[in-house]
């Protein structure tokens, strides 16, 4: 079962080590991590995505929550949320494939942000599964490296909120 | 005022007697400012049993057991002793000298990243970066160690941060944090839930933990055990929640414990269990236990409830302030039946040894030690067979039994004890331990001599590391790797050494008077008692 855990910590240097040190030491799963400051400086917000049985998703949510730099943990499934992830893609390309690879981003709904005579970098920001899909897509060309930052993601708006 | 007297001041604020530790360059200054006070230093002869003495301390005081380290080696020294006390859940505070904060990353001379280290052991950690932060830090962590769960703190600071001069020193009256607020009042409705189910239960029992020890619960248990005549059987870090010969108590579970005991346990159609883990020495198979029963799981610990073993009460809460809110209802629960039953279990199902009669019967031996010691004294037994013997055994009166159950630290017994004598002067205090876990520690007996600290010992010495060659025995046909303890010092010579008395019994022939005069000295004894090699538990 996938999980996404999004966890408010203390913006203090050793929490995200602390966090990620949680998850090794039980051998928890980490899907992805994403850390950002949120609209308080003294608080960033962790996005885990983690996988396991219904014990360890409930264990993770409470054994996060004893850590000290934990200010709160929210755990929603990936229905209920808005996720995305952004990946930049650096491929080579010539000028036989340059059309090919071009009809895919359009496809993908992806960006070529940057560019020279024969590499190109490739922006996607959407669900994993798309962003899994355009790597696969793009394998036939020569992928030089890739960066993505993990998944973001927030529970979707209810008007109880 | 410098950052060392600030510490000092804190350390005061909070009533702390004594500071067991072990200087070095990065702590010197905490240990200059430390001349001034009344606080008692107590020097330890290895880091290691530093945390040892400050958990025997903390578990018979109630109190935050305090030691301070050096950097470096001083300070990883220090963690098998806060990994022992986080694991049975023993509030500490650790102080670590480090060095100079500029250098810290550089990997100069002495330079462990303690803080890093020790993560998976403590409950919290501190780098101090500002000198100004101490009081409130000195709060938080004895506030943090002393609460909830309990648990080790270890606070790491910068031999410059120990030389800054304070702003100003005010010592906090009050912890704010956000993120800790434990839970120590049970929810009104599972309470209810609990009654609803005794009320309906025809075997019910409890099944205490080393939580109920530290939440102070043991009259509030022992009184709810008695008005509703329901069994209790503990987990080795229980026992002495209740005393061993009370009516209601049937013996100690797990896979070291009374037969008649996991019998009552699993025979149980209503089992609670308060401030015990599940842990596998406890239940070999936590899944099974709830098969046949409800299950009520009391802790202070949301996250133990649910861990090893779903619960169909869970109740978060302190056990003191539970049982005192159960006392509060009244309701009616009866089970005569069951009582009769494990009456009859707990008369027919006792262990039978064959003890060899040119040895000192370990068993025979411990129970008739502990029927020889006062009504309150504390008994420490270490890690080893010795450990089982003397949970199976040993005899609880109105005193403790302190031994670690959790991370099962060979040593543990002699510095506990020496924290615990030194907690309550007053009380009679026996360390057991064998050939193996003595060797161990045995270092302090300086300490004990330097200090005057009348602890007792008493070494079950069979020349072998006993606990293993059974697993051996058992699991490798007697196949014996690394047990042979026979290079170990001849204790007599050892003991005069430190200038102890020393006593020695080779069988069970007047043993009993020998255990009287073991315990009337004034002062510390070493008895050897020699027991049968292949000996089992």
């Amino acid at each position: 079962m996938k999980k996404i855990y999004s966890v408010l910590v203390e913006n203090r240097s050793g929490v995200l080590c602390k966090v990620a040190g949680l998850f090794s030491r039980r051998s928890y799963n980490i899907d992805s991590l994403a850390v950002g400051e949120t609209d308080d400086p003294a608080v960033s917000c962790m996005t885990i995505v983690s996988s396991g049985d219904e014990r360890t998703i409930e264990q993770i949510e409470k054994q996060l929550n004893k850590k000290l730099d934990v200010i709160k943990v929210k755990t929603f499934d990936e229905t209920a949320s808005v996720s995305r992830e952004l990946m930049l893609i650096k491929v080579k390309y010539n000028k036989g494939n340059r059309r090919d690879i071009m009809e895919t981003c359009e496809i993908m709904k992806a960006d070529i942000v940057d560019m020279s005579k024969n590499l190109m970098i490739i922006q996607i920001c959407d669900v994993p599964e798309k962003t899994n899909l355009l790597i696969k897509m793009l394998q036939s060309v020569s992928v030089v490296e890739v960066a993505r930052t993990g998944t973001l993601a927030l529970p979707k708006c209810m008007d109880t909120e | 005022m410098i950052g060392a007297d600030a510490i000092v001041k804190c350390l005061e604020e909070e009533g702390v007697e004594y500071v067991f530790g072990y200087p070095g360059v990065a702590i010197c200054p905490f240990y200059n400012s430390i001349l001034e006070s009344d606080i008692k230093t107590i020097l330890i002869r290895t880091e290691q049993n530093a945390a040892h003495a400050a958990s025997g301390l903390a578990r018979v005081s109630g109190k935050v057991g305090v030691c301070a380290v050096t950097s470096g080696p001083g300070a990883t020294n220090v963690i098998t002793g806060i990994a022992t006390a986080f694991a049975d859940s023993i509030p500490l505070v650790c102080i670590t000298g480090q060095v100079n904060s500029e250098l810290i990353g550089s990997d100069v001379f002495q330079e462990a990243d303690i803080t890093g280290a020790v993560e998976s052991f403590v409950k919290y950690s501190y780098l101090v970066k500002d000198v100004n932060d101490i009081p409130r830090i000195f709060k938080e962590a004895f506030y943090i160690a002393n609460s909830g769960r309990r648990g080790p703190v270890l606070i790491d600071v910068p031999i410059d941060i120990q030389r800054a001069a304070l702003k100003k020193f005010a010592y906090p009256e009050t912890v704010n944090l956000r993120t800790y607020k434990p839970t120590v009042k049970g929810h009104a409705v599972q309470i209810k839930k609990v009654i609803g189910e005794l009320a309906k239960a025809k075997r019910p029992i409890i099944c205490t933990g080393g939580g109920v020890l530290l939440s102070g619960a043991q009259e509030e248990l022992r009184a709810f055990a008695e008005k509703y005549s329901i069994p209790v059987v503990s987990t080795m870090m229980g026992i002495g929640v209740m005393p061993t010969k009370h009516p209601m108590y049937y013996g100690m579970v797990g896979n070291n414990g009374k037969p008649y005991a996991n019998r009552a346990m699993n025979e149980s159609d209503l089992l609670i269990m308060v401030g015990a883990r599940v842990a596998d020495r406890a239940v070999s198979q936590p899944d099974l236990i709830t098969e046949n029963k409800i299950l009520v799981h009391i802790d202070v610990d949301p996250a133990e409830i649910g861990k090893n073993v779903g619960a169909s009460i869970p109740l978060v809460g302190d056990a003191k302030h539970i049982f005192e809110d159960i006392a509060k209802e009244e309701f009616t629960c009866e089970h005569e039946e069951w009582i009769t039953t494990l009456n009859h279990y707990r008369d027919t199902m006792g262990k039978k040894r064959n003890p060899n009669p040119d040895y000192v019967d370990p068993a025979e031996f411990i129970r008739l030690l502990s029927e020889q010691m006062e009504d309150d004294a504390v008994y420490v037994a270490d890690v080893g067979q010795n450990q089982i013997w003397s949970c199976s055994y040993h005899i609880v009166k109105n005193g403790r039994f302190l031994t670690t159950g959790g991370m099962g630290t060979m040593g543990y017994s002699i510095p506990a004890a020496m924290g615990a004598k030194l907690a309550c002067p007053g009380r009679q205090v026996v360390a057991v331990c064998g050939d193996g876990s003595f060797q161990m520690s045995m270092m302090e007996l300086a300490t004990m001599r330097q200090f005057h600290v009348p602890v007792k010992i008493i070494v079950l010495k069979n020349n072998y590391l006993g606990m293993v060659r059974e697993f051996q025995h058992y699991n490798y046909k007697d196949h014996y790797s690394v047990v042979d303890l026979s290079g170990s010092p001849d204790l007599e010579k050892l003991a005069m050494a430190y200038d102890m008395k020393f006593m020695r019994l080779f069988t069970m022939e007047n043993v009993e008077a020998a255990i009287a005069e073991f315990l009337a000295q004034d002062e510390s004894v070493l008895m050897e008692c020699v027991i049968d090699p292949m000996d089992l538990v």
